[in-house]
Parts: structure tokens; sequence; C-alpha cells
């Protein structure tokens, strides 16, 4: 699809929406990966159990569910609001979302004067305890490359448009303080409960390349 | 390291093109699972820090970097320091000798039932400086314009321009020092820089980029 950009997230043969043929034999990547981690496990340096509920967490504990219920708590209540904008690691850990990239966590609210964007120019951090794992594009040259120096160019291709008199501010992860960026609340949704709220945050618009659904895209 | 991971303001690299969120899998092959958890598992060895993990992957092959994907970059870059700190051999990682089992207790093997606490922990930067701050917020600051051979965080793209500092988050273990093995804290601060001060005139006027420097990457401006 996009194979020519050398440093596309997916460079490989088979681009972008990896429709695997698992019964094609195992690429050479596949089978020198294989042979490291029975390598490691055979030395005893890796405990396979460990490995797999690494990989446990991250698909079905860790993500930006985490990130929507911070928000949502902090759209319907005001000392929530205050305590994160105070200390975001500490008002997060109330949830219990707390360590591994995001150790250090700072939010940075959206309104009616600034719009925020988060990139990792350098490599890819992320806040992983409150949004999971990056997106591809996320660790992508392209994004990498071009957030800092045409932060608005990137926002139109996810569709956003940010009013000329808005501050775009561009956070580039460079050191361990890990940004979440706090939406907007959308319009009409007066009275709704976090639970609802929660389903308007998308991990998109906590790293400031989407706003928060509105109401009448809630199911989409 | 003026390397091809110091990203920031390249141009010619083409649209984002997003996959949607709503089906965008967490991992894109079975070996990326294996490579995140590897890597994880590996760092929690002790032999190596996070920093110098980042400096061992910006040091690939620049091609080969730019060819590569994220879990790419993590395999090939765990694979070279594994030999590097003696934990496998060379003969080892290409098989032409059998693994030799560690001596156990020899090394600090992260165990299923301690993977949850130790994710919940994570690894805290906070870390003394020894000298009082030397900026506060308000300042006006300069990124140095220095090109070291070795790991930083301090982008090309800001070096020389002027920014103001707007958060001072104390002292952090200084990422610079800490990927040569030097473990030492120094005031850390977001500098607000404007964009039309770095990117010239095309910039939108108002727009600014937020960027976390280490007080040796700045000077009074």
């Amino acid at each position: 699809m996009h194979d020519d950009h050398p440093s596309n997230e997916h460079g490989h043969s088979h681009g972008h929406h990896h429709d695997h043929d698992h019964t094609e034999p195992p690429g050479e990547l596949e089978l020198r990966v294989r042979a490291l981690e029975s390598l490691l496990v055979e030395k005893g340096l890796v405990d396979p159990a460990a490995l797999d509920l690494l990989i446990d967490r991250y698909e079905h504990q860790v993500g930006p569910r985490n990130g929507a219920a911070v928000v949502a708590k902090a759209w319907s209540d005001p000392d929530y609001l205050e305590r994160l904008r105070t200390d975001a690691t500490a008002a997060i850990a109330e949830f219990g979302f707390t360590g591994r990239q995001g150790e250090h966590m700072v939010v940075v609210e959206n309104g009616p004067t600034t719009h925020n964007l988060v990139v990792c120019t350098l490599c890819s951090c992320y806040p992983w305890t409150v949004l999971g794992l990056p997106p591809a594009w996320y660790k992508s040259a392209p994004y990498r490359s071009r957030a800092v120096i045409d932060p608005r160019g990137v926002l139109a291709e996810f569709g956003t448009e940010v009013p000329a008199d808005v501050e775009v501010r561009v956070w580039d992860s460079t050191s361990e303080m890990r940004y979440l960026v706090l939406p907007e609340r959308p319009e009409g949704t007066e009275g709704w409960s976090e639970d609802q709220l929660a389903t308007l945050v998308t991990r998109n618009s906590m790293i400031g390349v989407e706003k928060a659904k509105a109401p009448a895209e809630a199911t989409s | 390291m003026n390397g091809v991971h110091d990203m920031g303001g390249m141009q010619g690299f083409g649209p984002i093109d997003p996959e949607p969120e709503a089906t965008e899998p967490l991992f894109h092959a079975p070996w990326e699972r294996r490579v995140f958890a590897l890597t994880l598992a590996c760092g929690a060895l002790g032999k190596w820090s996070l920093d110098k993990a980042r400096f061992v992957r910006e040091s690939m092959e620049p091609a080969h970097y730019l060819r590569s994907s994220y879990y790419e970059k993590w395999f090939e870059a765990v694979s070279k320091q594994l030999v590097e700190t003696g934990l496998v051999t060379a003969e080892e990682m290409d098989g032409s000798a059998a693994p030799v089992a560690i001596a156990p207790g020899s090394a600090r093997v992260l165990k299923a039932e301690v993977v949850d606490t130790v994710l919940a922990k994570g690894s805290p930067t906070t870390l003394a400086a020894a000298a009082p701050a030397r900026f506060r917020v308000g300042d006006r600051v300069r990124a140095r314009n220095v090109h070291p051979a070795g790991h930083t965080r301090a982008p090309r793209y800001v070096r020389g321009h002027a920014g103001e500092i707007v958060l001072h988050h104390g002292g952090h273990v200084f990422a610079d020092a800490s990927a040569r093995g030097e473990r030492r804290g120094e005031h850390l601060y977001t500098v607000r820089f404007m964009a039309r001060d770095i990117w010239g005139p095309d910039a939108a006027g108002g727009d600014s980029v937020m960027v976390d420097l280490w007080e040796p990457h700045l000077e009074p401006a």
C-alpha cells in the first residue's frame, strides 16, 4: 500500500492491513525470534510463563479504556480534575493505573484556546498505564517526523480542524514524563454518567489527534 | 548522536495513513508479541538501563533502522545487548554452540508471580540533583548547540533555539549520562518553544512545541 515509504511502521512486503496467510511458512524474522526465545528459556534467563503473562496484561488489562475512565471522571468531578492538575500520577493511581511507562504523568487539557498533541520524535514513548501500547502509526516515521513541524497537517489527516486562533501545542516526550491529553467534553452530554461519557473517549482523542466523539457518534 | 532516529522535522516520509482505531490489532504478527515480552523480561535482568536500550536501537545501521518496524528494532537491540553483556555468547546466539544454562540464582530472572508487581511499580526516574535548580518557571533558556556522539534526549530541531521554561519536574535520572552507565540526577524542565522560532514564518503564529530537557541541555537566553 505504501511500502515505498521506507520507514512505514509495517515495513514488509505484505502492506498495511495484515491479512496474514498463516499457511505460509514462517519468515526469517519469526524463526529468529523463536530461536531466541528457546535459547533464553533453555539458559534459564526467561520464565516462559512470565512472557505469556506480560502479553496477556497488555492485550487484556492495560489499554485506552483506562485513560477513558480517567477522562470521564475528570469531566464529571471537579475535585478529581483539580487532583489531576496538581498531581496527575497520584490522581491516575486512584484507579490503580500505575507503573511502567506511566511513572510520571502530566495531563494536558484541551480547551477553547489550546489543542494539545503528543508525540515522541526520538523513539515512541507513550503513556502505557492509561493508553496501553502505542498504535503502529504513532511509532511510524511519518508521524514522528511531522507532528512537530506540521501539526496542523497531521491533524487534518485525522480529520481534525483546529481554528487558527487556537494554539496547537505539541508535546515531544523526550524524558520519562508521559503526557495524557484531556479532550474537551462534547456538547450535549449533560447528565451523562461516567460510564456513558467514557464511551466517547477514544484513544486518539487522548493522544490529541482527534476530538472526543460527539454523542451521535457514540455507538459507531 | 545525530542519527536517523532523531526524526522531528524531517520531511519526505509520506502520509501517516493510520489504521482505524477500532480495528487495529495490538500486535500485527505473533512474533511481535514474543519480542515485546522478551524485551521486557530481558530488561528486568537489570544488565542495562532503558536509556542504554534506546541508544542501542538508535545505533542500528541507519538504512536498517529505517526499514525496520518497531518490534524489529527491539529484537535487534535486545539480541545485541544479550551478547554485549555476556548473558548469551555469540556462539549460542548464532547456534554454533549448545546453550549453557546459567547457574541458579546468578541472574535476576523475571518470574511470572512477580510480573504484576513489577509492572505496577515501574521504574520511576526521580533522583535528586546535586545542585539547586538553575532555572525557574518563566525563565528564558536556549537549548545548547551541541552535537554529542552518544545518546542524547535533546532533539536536533531545538538546538540553538530559545524558549521558556513552563514546568520544572525536579531531579530526574539524566538520560544522556544513564545511557553511558552513569546514573545521576539533573533538573528536568519542560521548555516551550514557539513554532515560528524553530520552523520559521511558515509555522502557525501561536503554535508551540513543548520539549522536556535536562539542565545540562540548557543555557540562559
